[in-house]
């Protein structure tokens, strides 16, 4: 069993909602992101969540894509954030990480490349926003190869036979978006989500965790209640660059992200 | 290859996945993906609708002007001394270039799917000029992508399309050009999926575009050849046009395809030289990877990070092109060449001194080609180049060339 599917059995048996925490890989120093990895785990993350910069992405609002334009100006490449996964791994052998990126960064260093040395480096699974079923084939054969989860999307204007479609290729988790817009966006309506969670699940058994748009304890707290997984990102990235901009340092911006982070958890945690 | 597979392989590209050989696709995100589909089954329909058709042609006559007139440019071909040059005068049509043949096909695709609000990148303004214009036509709401640098490059198209009613929408992500106006774009497209036809500029991004925006700009290769056989009684020996997305260069080249003895020529834009990294010449200098929806030869660092690129004309200022191009390229079919900024300034002089006709600077990179590749054949030949574009949106940047402010 994979780490990651291993993780969600374990959380189910306890009846908990896996915590998700995405930052981009790289920001806003390269150093940086280890000790955050750590620390986010500490707070009461279950899986982590590493975006690999990239110079167009596409799929992201603001608050990410100055991240990822931030990571990118210190020089973080995908060969980095491997790097980084094998520096976490150092200390940490339970905690699952994915990364979550563009199409064509893997592609230039080889989907066989890249299933080779992210197997070596300890990764568990590979989100590619631009990448889906239709164009999978290529990646999803390496992928397979070394064991490593393929972690797909399914959006609110996916048909249901699509949804059928997506789990039949899907392993680790299904990533549901709860939103039609780009990360961060406000305009989340969780009678909907639980509406499509519901939906998901007739097609697959595979946990579903959901994204984009859940900012803070409540958001996550409300689409706890039908999924099994939580992803939060533009709120911690946010959270991390405003205590940067001021002028802080490294460790007050971590603790920041850490304190917001335990919130969440607190908020996903309490008894409804 | 024997010539009946050639010609069944130029007509079974793009397949039903949208590729063209191993180019092409749809990488995008899983949001979209009932957006392409739906679009796809409704270009399927209408492609073969007669109304369709007749509203679409309808349009192209009596909106836009067509055909439009290919003409020799007789001093010009003196005065190389080589084959004679034919000018497909696409400047002439309404909106100045041909970016409409595409825009009133693709506002008519969005007019009977029920959209009321279009929305379009845009990197010297052609494009967005030309959708707006149309937008005002149909009465659809409409907002304009672009660069935050290209609006500060590109005042007058900016205001036109104010005139005309559209929103334009400054664009200050990563390079602040074409390529972050079309990311931007796509973000808003996602955003406003149910309601919203996101009009693409060019033979890029998901399928079905490439196809559909090729399909729309093919009157111009279609006019072309006939307009050969009557004026000239005869094929052209070679056919030259721009290539920054490659629009303009497919609708020409496309209903070629089958004429073998026909040579083309896609002049993509050298900037300061293929030795610089300072250019936007994909074909003739980077390798395939995915940008914008489709797997195509793009401008991209060792690490698959898309690099930024430079052109003296903003509607060749991209790291990618069209699929179809870097299947064309593949097989053989089409030259992939280039022409410098130097070169494509002097050629926009010599064709407004000599001939009278102010080309855009993206047609100049066409023109400058055109010329050496005249000068290395004979009067009894025959070349075709696509004057995709009108130069008065260019006024500015070559006056500035010239140390002339207004």
């Amino acid at each position: 069993m994979s780490r990651i599917a291993g993780c969600f059995q374990k959380l189910a048996e306890e009846g908990r909602t896996a915590l998700i925490p995405y930052v981009v890989a790289g920001d806003p120093r390269q150093a940086f992101t280890v000790p955050l990895m750590h620390k986010l785990v500490e707070s009461g993350a279950d899986i982590l969540e590493l975006g690999v910069p990239f110079s167009d992405p596409m799929a992201e609002g603001p608050v990410i894509q100055l991240a990822h334009e931030r990571a990118l100006a210190n020089g973080t490449t995908l060969s980095k954030v491997l790097a980084m996964v094998s520096e976490f791994r150092k200390t940490d052998s339970t905690t699952p990480v994915l990364l979550m990126g563009y199409a064509n960064p893997v592609m230039h260093m080889g989907y066989r490349n890249f299933a080779n040395a992210a197997v070596a480096a300890g990764l568990d699974g590979l989100l590619t926003v631009d990448i889906p079923p239709e164009e999978v084939d290529g990646i999803n054969g390496e992928l397979q190869r070394v064991e490593m989860d393929n972690i797909f999307l399914v959006a609110p204007t996916t048909p249901d036979e699509r949804i059928a479609r997506i789990a039949s290729r899907a392993s680790g988790f299904i990533y549901y978006v709860s939103l039609k817009g780009v990360t961060g966006a406000g305009n989340l309506d969780t009678v909907e989500v639980a509406s499509r969670v519901g939906a998901i699940r007739r097609h697959s058994s595979l946990p579903v965790a959901v994204g984009f748009g859940i900012k803070d304890a409540a958001s996550a707290r409300a689409v706890a209640q039908t999924a099994d997984g939580v992803v939060v990102g533009s709120a911690l990235v946010n959270t991390m660059a405003e205590v940067i901009e001021r002028g802080g340092e490294s460790d007050a911006a971590i603790a920041a992200a850490a304190s917001l982070l335990g919130d969440i958890r607190r908020g996903i945690d309490s008894p409804a | 290859m024997s010539t009946s597979t050639k010609q069944d392989a130029y007509a079974a590209v793009p397949d039903a996945q949208g590729r063209f050989g191993e180019y092409g696709g749809k990488y995008v995100s899983e949001t979209l993906m009932a957006a392409l589909s739906e679009l796809e089954a409704v270009y399927a329909e209408l492609s073969v609708d007669e109304k369709f058709q007749r509203e679409l042609d309808d349009d192209l006559t009596h909106y836009v002007g067509r055909p439009s007139p290919l003409y020799e440019a007789v001093r010009w071909s003196d005065m190389i001394g080589g084959a004679r040059i034919y000018l497909k005068r696409e400047d002439l049509n309404h909106t100045g270039a041909h970016k409409v043949n595409n825009t009133i096909g693709q506002a008519l695709l969005a007019k009977h799917m029920g959209k009321k609000r279009v929305i379009a990148e845009t990197g010297a303004g052609q494009h967005g000029v030309a959708t707006a214009t149309i937008a005002a036509r149909l009465g659809l709401e409409c907002q304009v992508f672009m660069g935050e640098e290209d609006i500060r490059r590109q005042a007058l198209n900016v205001y036109r399309m104010k005139l005309l009613g559209a929103e334009v929408i400054s664009v200050t992500s990563g390079s602040r050009t074409l390529k972050d106006a079309m990311n931007e774009a796509m973000r808003d497209w996602v955003t406003n999926v149910d309601d919203t036809f996101y009009i693409i500029g060019t033979v890029a991004g998901p399928h079905p575009y490439p196809l559909l925006v090729r399909d729309f700009q093919c009157v111009i290769g279609r006019e072309a050849r006939a307009q050969c056989l009557a004026q000239a009684g005869r094929l052209p020996d070679a056919l030259v046009a721009c290539v920054g997305g490659g629009s303009n260069a497919i609708g020409l080249f496309h209903p070629f395809l089958n004429d073998e003895d026909v040579a083309m020529y896609g002049v993509e834009a050298g900037g300061h030289g293929l030795a610089t990294s300072d250019h936007a010449a994909p074909l003739n200098a980077g390798t395939p990877g995915v940008l914008h929806g489709n797997r195509t030869y793009l401008m991209q660092d060792d690490d698959g990070q898309i690099m930024h690129t430079h052109s003296i004309s903003a509607g060749l200022d991209y790291p990618g092109v069209g699929p179809e191009h870097s299947w064309l390229k593949d097989i053989g079919r089409v030259n992939y060449v280039v022409a410098d900024d130097d070169e494509a300034l002097r050629a926009f002089h010599t064709l407004t001194r000599v001939e009278g006709i102010m080309p855009a600077l993206e047609s100049s990179h066409a023109l400058a080609y055109a010329e050496k590749l005249a000068a290395s054949m004979t009067p009894q030949q025959m070349i075709v180049v696509n004057l995709s574009g009108r130069g008065d949106k260019d006024i500015h940047t070559v006056a500035q060339i010239d140390g002339i402010e207004f």
